[in-house]
């Protein structure tokens, strides 16, 4: 006969891996950009923000239903990744990354007023309430376990795709040599359009899995975007495996810290990790030994 | 197969190359011999597209060079074995290889270029799954020419194949060059160990201080005093 605590304790650990899953499919879209581009989307979570409307707008104005409007919003996000990608990124990748990151800084705003002139400050959401699964006592809701399993599912297929396929491959391949990729007949330009679009792609994923958990308004990016920052910073930039490390272990200091305390303290226990490691590990997780 | 004409190349106000003029005939193996900086690297690159030149004209087989995007060099038929190898370390043997063979022309023929490839370096079949840099220098050597040949080219670009080698890998290497030699493939190398190379190439050019100081066949230039005295220290 369990105890009721450690009854509380296994369902915050297991809330904890499902929140882990779905900040890990985050990290990956940032990490990637990071790594085959080497510039950081500052304005990642906006994109994920400007997908939740979109998932509203289907379903709520459009009356689709859920799994119509979601495919729809991936690509619309992708598109967005690659059109950031054109017209802000590449005409600054030869410039100083300080550059790079006010302009991308510079997205989010935009990105924020734009939503908030379109949108209005109202909080909306899809009107979707899903069940909420009992199970030995514990309770899980339906759109977080959903969430983990399609965020686990995306993972998978990035997977699939980075080492199944020659332009994967290349992918790979870039962040090690940028320099050579022209003389295995790689056009690098064409590389990080498709980065930028799988990018995008995994934001619009996780702005499908977000909107049945949060409220929508234009800040809504706020509540993960610094979140999945740390995320990657602790599993070292670009690095695909310390990212998925260490939102696992981020969600699970959120998840046990906000069982002993509340929520926030979770995130300022997960915060306060962060600064030691940074100490500890600066260059993350799973840096590589040189 | 291979002519440049009146070369100009270099970096920002640095230039590298001044007027350079050589061919590659079709079936040759050609050696671009010189000290260390004399733009032997350079002359690589422009060949391959990774820089461009300031004035001249490169073609392969009639088509230019220099009018071709970088990515699409490689379709010329050229591969280039860069200084240094450049493998990607982190990727497996076989990823690296498989990047030798990213153009769609090289794509459908993969299965039959990485059995070429494992039939000429047995050694990268044993180490396929193999992360690239962890391999001894020979081996990576092995992989970045196997890599180079995955494309099927027509004009093989070696850089220094046996800089940082042990000088009983340099001999293997140089043995390894006969005998894609001897498949028929066409070959330029640049090299600083003169006396190894001289043996294996048809004709050598004498790059020295960015230009061509003096050309001629193999025996010819082992015979000539002046390299005798500079490169072979006799």
């Amino acid at each position: 006969m369990m105890e009721i605590f450690d009854i509380y304790l296994l369902e915050a650990m297991v809330n904890g891996i499902l929140l882990g899953g779905l900040l890990a499919l985050l990290a990956l879209g940032l990490n990637l950009i990071f790594g085959v581009i080497d510039v950081t989307w500052i304005c990642y979570a906006e994109l994920v923000m400007i997908g939740m409307y979109g998932m509203y707008y289907l379903v709520q104005y459009f009356g689709l239903p859920y799994y119509a409007a979601a495919p729809i919003t991936i690509l619309l996000v992708a598109a967005l990744g690659a059109l950031l990608h054109l017209l802000v990124i590449a005409p600054l990748l030869s410039a100083p990354p300080i550059n790079q990151l006010l302009a991308t800084g510079g997205v989010l705003f935009v990105l924020q007023s734009v939503a908030t002139v379109a949108f209005g400050i109202d909080f909306r959401n899809l009107g979707i309430r899903l069940p909420v699964l009992q199970f030995a006592e514990m309770h899980f809701s339906y759109s977080r376990l959903l969430a983990f399993a399609a965020a686990l599912i995306g993972m998978v297929l990035v997977y699939l795709f980075m080492t199944r396929t020659y332009v994967g491959t290349a992918i790979r391949a870039i962040s090690q040599d940028r320099q050579i990729m022209a003389l295995m007949g790689v056009d690098t330009r064409r590389i990080y359009l498709i980065t930028s679009a799988l990018g995008g792609a995994l934001a619009g994923l996780a702005s499908c899995l977000l909107v049945l958990q949060y409220d929508i308004h234009p800040f809504v990016g706020l509540s993960f975007g610094p979140i999945t920052f740390l995320i990657c910073v602790l599993g070292g930039l670009g690095n695909f495996v310390g990212g998925f490390v260490a939102a696992f272990v981020f969600a699970e200091i959120i998840s046990l810290g906000g069982l002993f305390s509340d929520l926030e303290w979770g995130y300022v226990l997960a915060f306060a990790f962060f600064i030691v490691m940074m100490f500890i590990r600066p260059a993350g997780l799973l840096a590589r030994r040189s | 197969m291979l002519e440049l004409n009146s070369v100009d190349a270099g970096y920002g106000t640095f230039q590298a190359l001044f007027g350079v003029s050589l061919h590659v005939n079709t079936g040759e193996a050609v050696g671009v011999i010189g000290p260390n900086g004399a733009g032997k690297t350079t002359l690589m690159r422009v060949i391959s597209g990774l820089i461009r030149p300031r004035a001249g004209a490169v073609s392969m087989e009639g088509c230019d060079v220099l009018k071709t995007p970088e990515h699409r060099i490689v379709g010329l038929g050229i591969a280039h074995v860069p200084e240094n190898r450049r493998l990607f370390p982190r990727l497996t043997v076989e990823d690296n290889l498989k990047m030798g063979a990213f153009m769609p022309e090289a794509r459908a023929r993969y299965a039959e270029r990485l059995a070429f490839v494992f039939d000429l370096f047995p050694r990268m079949k044993e180490r396929r799954y193999q992360l690239a840099g962890t391999m001894s220098g020979g081996e990576q050597q092995m992989c970045a020419i196997g890599r180079a040949l995955m494309s099927d080219p027509k004009l093989l670009l070696l850089d220094e194949p046996s800089a940082g080698l042990a000088p009983v890998v340099v001999q293997q290497v140089f043995e390894l060059v006969r005998r894609i030699r001897s498949g028929g493939l066409t070959v330029l190398i640049v090299e600083q160990n003169v006396q190894q190379v001289l043996r294996v190439v048809d004709r050598a050019y004498l790059l020295e201080a960015g230009s061509i100081r003096s050309s001629g066949k193999s025996s010819e230039m082992l015979a000539d005093d002046s390299i005798r005295q500079a490169y072979l220290g006799v």
